[in-house]
């Protein structure tokens, strides 16, 4: 047995800290990755080179950071926009009752900083879209522990539009967790290497929404009564006002309006939780699923910071409705994923070439086969075959130079019915 | 750090890099430079630039709408196709499936909506509308009774309201072809 000191006393590692984690490190084993250095210098990795990116300081992020700060990550960062929630106290457990209205990201970057000496985690108190490429570039590795779709497409995307095939560090490895009630799912993203994000969105379960008109004049559940009052009454009396739905006065006007309609219709349940729980998506949240769920991230985070073993490939999906199933697989890129699928193509012209010959190359090119392109820039049109209206207000780009629309290096994506989704052009100019 | 670049590298389409065009935007040019509108449905862009707010109008050649010109909008969010588009009906008028603030009750607009549909699908579901009026998921209540139990009533109601006029208290635009 190797005695311990009490960890508050010293910054520094003290002997037998990583013990157990060592007897993974400290020898390699027949399966083992060739790539992986037992000893020194892969526990110099870990502890003093990796910097992890965590997304989300929630369910998944509370349980995310206490993981990884245990397993000996030392440089950690955290980012999420929201602030501490009552509701959250039941297993977002870095949060105690006096933070209620604190930053997450700020709160938990402090707690797990108290209670794992030697660990710096560095917190964001905002929104993933603020950053750009240079803040992502600096991480070896991303963990999501998010709710939002939105968000994850964001990451996903710029991840993928991050590698740049001259540099091996702009490859991100991106771990996504995600959970809903007993059910939940862990993947391995290796930005253009596998199947990304967006490559599987079809395979979302759908938003539950009730039909319009069962919500206008057949109410019978208190949902039915709260989205009759989100989605009819709040642009009806409130006009152009958008509705917040982190704003608690808002919630408490839905709250009230949906509890008229459900008194006329005799129908119970409507609560202030439930009009918040609705009209902001929330999906029950257990804490024992953020756990598995959290763990197989960080398991998997470990396993790729230091090539100890083999990593998942690439989609873990634990269904605990009936009994506990589980089920692994390997996700498959998809060829007309518009994030990371499609073509690039490298394209040198003349500087004096306009549109309208560009639009000709692409057409001759036998290996492509483009019928009628649409040609755009990541911030205007350049050229678009319909509708009327937009081909004639892009019709004057055709006869300018391609050079006077698009800078050297400049990527045009193509749109048109016969490719699968779109191909993008990288131009250069001679 | 395990070696992913030597994968990577492996890859034949190593050189793969995607511009920042957001996958929304790509989708949207997409399903706009590929939309087969009959000649009863028109677009208009207010701001050619922006491809996400637009509207469509409506002129059906036939059934008891015959004569009008129906005008929507259309606002696509960033998480397009994700989330349904937002169509609303911009005129006051006499619908069942469609109610007086201009919220349409068609069914891939909202439980139905699935990434695979497009807004051809929903331009198409919305001429729909007009040419087979649905009385059994109305919007507007006393436009659906009147469809399914006084069809003639209906119909006249259905003519003046185009007209600009006046029924039951609620006065309509006008939405008649000049």
């Amino acid at each position: 047995m190797i005695s311990q000191s009490n960890g508050f006393a010293t910054p520094h590692d003290w002997a037998g800290r990583y013990y157990h984690i060592d007897q993974i490190l400290d020898a390699s084993g027949p399966r083992t990755d060739p790539a992986f250095s037992a000893g020194d210098e892969v526990k110099d990795f870990l502890r003093n080179k990796a910097k992890i990116l965590v997304i989300g300081a929630g369910g998944l992020g509370c349980e995310i950071l206490a993981n990884l700060a245990l397993t000996g990550f030392k440089d950690i960062h955290v980012i999420d926009m929201d602030t501490i929630d009552i509701s959250n106290l039941n297993r977002q457990f870095l949060f105690r009752q006096k933070d209620v209205g604190k930053p997450k990201a700020i709160v938990a970057a402090e707690f797990i900083m108290k209670r794992v000496p030697g660990v710096t985690v560095t917190p964001y108190f905002g929104k993933i879209q603020d950053k750009d490429e240079d803040y992502y570039m600096q991480f070896n590795l991303i963990i999501c522990g998010l709710d939002s779709v939105e968000a994850r497409r964001w990451i996903n995307a710029t991840l993928v539009n991050m590698v740049d095939g001259e540099n091996p560090e702009s490859l991100k490895p991106l771990i996504d967790g995600g959970t809903e009630g007993f059910k939940g799912q862990a993947r391995v993203i290796l930005p253009t290497i596998t199947s990304c994000y967006e490559c599987s969105l079809d395979m979302l379960n759908k938003q539950t929404a009730f039909p319009i008109c069962t919500i206008a004049n057949t109410p019978r559940l208190p949902e039915h009564c709260i989205e009759w009052a989100s989605v009819l009454e709040w642009p009806r009396v409130h006009g152009e006002k958008k509705m917040d739905t982190d704003d608690p006065e808002h919630i408490t006007w839905l709250y009230q309006t949906a509890s008229k309609r459900a008194k006329e219709f005799n129908i119970e349940g409507v609560t202030w939780s439930l009009t918040q729980g609705v009209v902001k998506n929330i999906i029950p949240a257990i804490a024992s699923t953020n756990a598995i769920i959290a763990a197989s991230c960080c398991n998997e985070a470990f396993k790729i910071a230091t090539s100890s073993a083999a990593y998942l490939n690439n989609y873990f999906m634990l269904i605990g409705t009936d009994g506990v199933y589980s089920y692994t697989f390997e996700h498959e890129k998809r060829a007309d994923c518009p994030v990371c699928g499609g073509e690039a193509v490298d394209m040198s012209i003349s500087s004096e070439l306009p549109v309208e010959g560009l639009i000709d190359l692409l057409v001759e090119k036998q290996d492509i086969q483009i019928k009628k392109p649409s040609l755009s820039t990541a911030n205007k049109q350049i050229y678009l075959q319909a509708p009327p209206q937009l081909e004639a207000a892009t019709r004057p780009n055709l006869s300018k130079k391609v050079s006077e629309l698009v800078p050297p290096g400049g990527e045009i994506t193509v749109t048109a019915s016969t490719l699968p989704f779109s191909l993008s052009l990288r131009i250069t100019y001679t | 750090m395990i070696k992913i670049w030597s994968m990577k590298k492996n890859e034949d389409a190593a050189a793969k890099k995607k511009p920042k065009t957001s996958a929304a935007q790509i989708r949207v040019q997409k399903d706009l430079t590929e939309l087969d509108l009959p000649s009863t449905m028109q677009t208009y862009f207010p701001d050619p630039a922006d491809l996400l707010n637009f509207n469509l109008t409506i002129t059906p050649d036939e059934g008891m709408y015959k004569g009008g010109a129906f005008a929507f909008s259309f606002a696509i969010n960033p998480n397009y196709p994700h989330d349904p588009p937002k169509v609303k009906c911009t005129q006051k008028i006499y619908h069942p499936n469609v109610d007086l603030e201009g919220n349409v009750c068609l069914n891939i607009l909202r439980e139905d909506w699935k990434p695979v549909l497009n807004l051809n699908s929903v331009m198409v579901g919305l001429q729909y509308l007009f040419l087979e009026p649905n009385a059994d998921d109305p919007l507007n209540k006393d436009a659906a009774t009147e469809m399914s139990k006084n069809r003639d009533t209906f119909l006249q109601h259905v003519k003046q309201s185009m007209r600009g006029n006046t029924i039951k208290g609620i006065s309509y635009d006008s939405v008649l072809v000049h």
